[in-house]
Order: C-alpha cells, then sequence, then structure tokens
C-alpha cells in the first residue's frame, strides 16, 4: 500500500512509454521490503515521499524544492548539490535531499561488479535512486542527508577509486566518447586526453574559481557523439587533415548490395537496392564527391568531414591517417542570449600525450582570460560575444583563419589591425589622386 | 602576501559587509585581495582549508562566505 496516494502521477504510467513513476514504485516497494536486510541510513519511505512531493507540486503546479546552500564534503567546493523539501513535516523522508555527482569514468567504462558496488553504497547510504547518467555524463545519486556525505565520499575514495563530480563554478567532470577503445572512426584517443586532462585539473574541479561553470568534451569524430559541439565551452573534435582512405573494391560491393549500407543500420523496412549517388554522393554537403564508371572521386579539399559517406560505406571509406583534432569554443545552453554552438579556433592540431601544446595554448590562456575578465554568472561563449572573437584569437595569440569565419560579412567580424597592413593606415593621397579622381 | 595578512584582508572586509551580503563571488575576493584570479585563489584556497571561509553552491553557481553566517546557514546545519 503506498504511503501517498498519488493519481496525477500514476497517469503518467498510462502511455507506451517507460515510466520514471513506475521505477520509483518499484524502488519504494524494494526498500520497503528490504529482502537483503540492508541497514538503511537515511528514512526507509524516501522514496515514497519523493512520489508524495512531486504529486503535491503538480496538484499546486509549483515546486516545493529548495536547492543550495553549504553542503559537501572536507576542502570541495562541488560535487554535492544541497537540496530541501519546503514541506518537510508531510515529507520528512526527503527533509534534506542531497544530489551527489560522481565522476564517471572516461567513455563510460564499467564493469559489472563496479557497478553493483556503486548501487550497493547507495542503498545503504542513500535513496537507491540514480541518474545513470546526468547531462554533463556523471553518476548522479539522487536524494541522501548531510551525515552521509562525508561517509559516501570516504567510500568511494578509499575503497572504489573513485571520485566525486563537478558541480558549481568549477571545471565539470569532463566527458568523452568511447574513443579509440571500441570504434573506428576515433581520430584521437578521448579516454586518454579526457582522463589526462580530468587529473592535470583537479584543483579547477573541486575548488571553484571560476566564473560559472566550465565544460570540456571529447568527440574522436565530427560524428560527434558526445554533442561536445553544442554542450561545451570546450570542444575537442577529432578530424584529419589528409585524404579519406577509399576502398574501391569495397565501394563496388556496397553498390552490388553486397554489403548493407550504414552498418546494417535502417534495416527495419526494404529501401530497395542501394544508390550510390541518391544516398551518398547527392547528399555530399560540398559536392566533393563523384561516382563514374564504377570508381568513386572524393576532392578531399573541399570535404568539411560531415562524415555521411564513412557512416553509409563504413568498409569502404576510411578516416584519413593524419588526425588529431579541431577545438571549438564557447558553447552552451540558453540561459542569456540563447544557446550558441562553439566557434572553432584550432582548425587542427596533433593530439599527444602530454598534450602539453593543447594546455598550455589553449586551455589555460582561455581561463586565464575568462578569469580575469569574465563577469560573474557569464560563461565562456557569452565572453567571446562580449569583447568578440578577434579578442579570443588574441588570447591564444593565433592569426585568424578563413575555417573561423562562417560567411563573408557575417559574424565573427574580423578587422585588420594597423601593424598588420603593409604601410599601416597612411597613404599618399597624390599618388591615389592620379588613379581616383575626387 | 602572507597567508594571515590575506586572512584578514578577507574576514575584515567580509566582516563589514555582512549586514547587507553574506555570499561573495570568487572575483570579489580576488578584488578584495587586489590580486589577479590565480594567485589569489592559493590563498582563498587555504582560508577554505582553515575553515576561516565556507564554500556556498547553488549548484549551478559557487560563491564564498563567512562559516555560520547568512539566513540558510542555520536552517542547514543538521540537527
Amino acid at each position: 500500500m503506498a504511503k501517498h496516494e498519488t493519481p496525477l502521477l500514476d497517469q503518467l504510467e498510462s502511455g507506451p512509454w517507460p515510466s520514471f513513476v513506475s521505477d520509483l514504485k518499484q524502488e519504494a516497494e524494494k526498500r520497503a521490503k528490504n529482502e537483503k536486510g540492508v541497514e538503511f541510513q537515511i528514512p526507509v519511505d524516501v522514496v515514497d515521499d519523493l512520489l508524495g512531493v512531486l504529486e503535491l507540486s503538480f496538484k499546486h503546479k509549483r515546486t516545493h524544492w529548495k536547492h543550495g546552500g553549504i553542503v559537501g564534503v572536507f576542502g570541495y567546493g562541488g560535487g554535492v548539490i544541497g537540496r530541501y523539501c519546503d514541506q518537510p513535516e508531510m515529507f520528512p523522508g526527503v527533509a534534506h535531499f542531497h544530489t551527489m555527482r560522481i565522476n564517471h569514468p572516461s567513455g563510460k567504462f564499467y564493469t559489472a561488479e563496479y557497478l553493483r558496488q556503486l548501487c550497493d553504497l547507495w542503498d545503504f547510504r542513500g535513496s537507491g535512486i540514480t541518474n545513470m547518467h546526468g547531462s554533463t555524463g556523471d553518476i548522479i545519486f539522487i536524494g541522501t542527508t548531510t551525515p552521509q556525505l562525508e561517509e559516501i565520499f570516504y567510500e568511494l575514495s578509499h575503497n572504489m577509486n573513485q571520485d566525486l563530480g563537478g558541480s558549481g563554478s568549477n571545471l565539470r567532470s569532463p566527458s568523452d566518447c568511447i574513443g579509440t577503445a571500441r570504434c573506428e572512426y576515433a581520430c584521437y584517443d578521448t579516454n586518454a586526453l579526457c582522463y589526462t586532462l580530468t587529473q592535470d585539473y583537479q584543483d579547477e574541479l573541486h575548488r571553484p574559481a571560476f566564473p560559472y561553470k566550465f565544460k570540456f568534451k571529447f568527440d574522436g569524430c565530427p560524428n560527434c557523439c558526445v554533442a561536445s559541439i553544442a554542450r561545451s565551452d570546450l570542444a575537442f573534435v577529432g578530424t584529419w587533415r589528409d585524404e579519406i582512405r577509399i576502398d574501391a573494391e569495397a565501394v563496388n560491393a556496397y553498390v552490388g548490395g553486397e554489403f548493407p549500407p550504414n552498418g546494417g543500420a535502417h534495416a527495419g523496412r526494404d529501401w530497395g537496392p542501394f544508390d550510390i549517388q541518391k544516398e551518398v554522393t547527392d547528399l555530399c554537403p560540398t559536392k566533393c564527391m563523384k561516382y563514374e564508371k564504377g570508381k568513386l572521386y572524393i576532392n578531399d579539399r573541399e570535404c568539411t568531414r560531415c562524415m555521411h559517406c564513412i557512416n553509409v560505406m563504413p568498409r569502404a571509406l576510411r578516416i584519413g591517417n593524419d588526425r588529431g583534432c579541431s577545438i571549438l569554443a564557447g558553447a552552451k545552453a540558453p540561459i542569456l542570449d540563447g544557446a550558441q554552438m562553439g566557434s572553432l579556433i584550432v582548425p587542427f592540431i596533433k593530439v599527444e600525450d602530454p598534450y602539453d601544446e593543447i594546455k598550455d595554448n589553449v586551455i589555460e590562456p582561455i581561463w586565464d582570460w575568462w578569469m580575469e575578465e569574465g563577469k560573474n554568472r557569464e560563461r565562456l561563449g557569452e565572453l567571446m560575444k562580449r569583447q568578440g572573437f578577434q579578442r579570443m584569437i588574441e588570447v591564444l595569440g593565433v592569426d585568424a583563419v578563413p575555417q573561423m569565419v562562417q560567411e563573408p560579412r557575417s559574424n565573427p567580424y574580423i578587422f585588420w589591425k594597423e601593424d598588420e597592413v603593409e604601410g599601416g593606415w597612411e597613404r599618399d593621397i597624390d599618388e591615389f589622386r592620379k588613379h581616383h579622381k575626387r | 602576501m602572507e597567508q594571515a595578512e590575506a586572512q584578514e584582508k578577507i574576514v575584515t572586509a567580509l566582516t563589514k559587509k555582512l549586514k547587507t551580503k553574506s555570499k561573495f563571488y570568487f572575483n570579489d575576493l580576488a578584488k578584495i585581495l587586489e590580486l589577479k584570479p590565480r594567485v589569489a585563489k592559493k590563498y582563498i584556497t587555504q582560508m577554505v582549508v582553515d575553515q576561516a571561509l565556507e564554500y556556498w553552491s547553488s549548484g549551478s553557481t559557487s560563491m564564498y562566505g563567512l562559516p555560520g553566517t547568512g539566513k540558510q546557514a542555520g536552517a542547514e546545519h543538521e540537527e
């Protein structure tokens, strides 16, 4: 028998989709039965009260949560988000219901044993409710009380080789795709770069001194499975600068129907025979490829690495051999000024251990600039917009290149400076008038 | 600057403003110390370790305050 009546939430279960309400009810029941004999350290009916407060919020059409506070683990300024219910008498189980962010492993590789350890710890000291994973990529532990925080942190850090993630005005937990570990499209080892920067920037991750949040995301190729280009202040997107490798025989095997296109995806219905012109060359955004007399040609100079042809014919086309990444800066979600995608700041850089070029010439100059000039709660993308893209590349000490400009006479404007122009702004007016009448 | 001197500057400045404000952005503290952010961070982090300052976080933004000050402080300490 449920502790609280939840007719409005029950309705959410009636659709054809999996419902979080059903999950919560299942967890509430599991805690009530406690078949494993867990010595729960927070109220056993925490999940019932969570359902209750949510039902009340639906009824009142306003929230009953307060957020923010001083709670955390000693020495860390992030990783814990204080949450309190403003109806503690009615819902004592969730009066204190803090969120913990746990730094996910690079590429989100887990063993079943490790996942079990995480769940056992959270059943014991928390609500048992997790979010795998939050938007930043963290493992999210939803709901515990203040006295449990240090205990959980000790267990995680001493016995599970695990750290808290980022929150607040910190570097947030860096996040990456599966990378070269499992994916043939990956142009650099995303796991290694993500892990190294996570370790090297521990101070930035745990002790807040930035104007606002800062996110790194690492995509091994322009398919951008982690959506770094849209979701991170600094996006590292794998690319190559030589030619797409073509296996002409395999191209014809696709044309002849020997290999299923798209790696066998979209196989739920009969799409008819594979048409390389319709499905590949005509869809090339820069029209840099053609298929003639049984041969595929690619003008690589015009290729923008959209990945479409490689995705459709992965056995025939492969990423180039001279690999590295492009770095884009300033993406963010729409709080101020609307959402922004990342702007290209480094068209190509080699990604090589120990990554000093990336750290010394890109990351740290950007942080120094943003920490000094950024207003409180101003994201990097907003500072770039306020002071201009030109200022951004001055900070980096790089020259403007055509790839940084979306199109002529469109933002970002990059102006010549006097010292960059031969002869400066002074000119011989008499010489000019010889050719141009007043 | 010595750590003790930095701490005194911060505590004096924050105490003075306590009637109107109990939480401060990192940049406010760096300005009080008249130091660049990266240098200021070393002093401020040490003040947190010494419990002269405490972190406050909304979840998205972090701030600093003198321990035990502010409206929420009383409510948040568990019994």
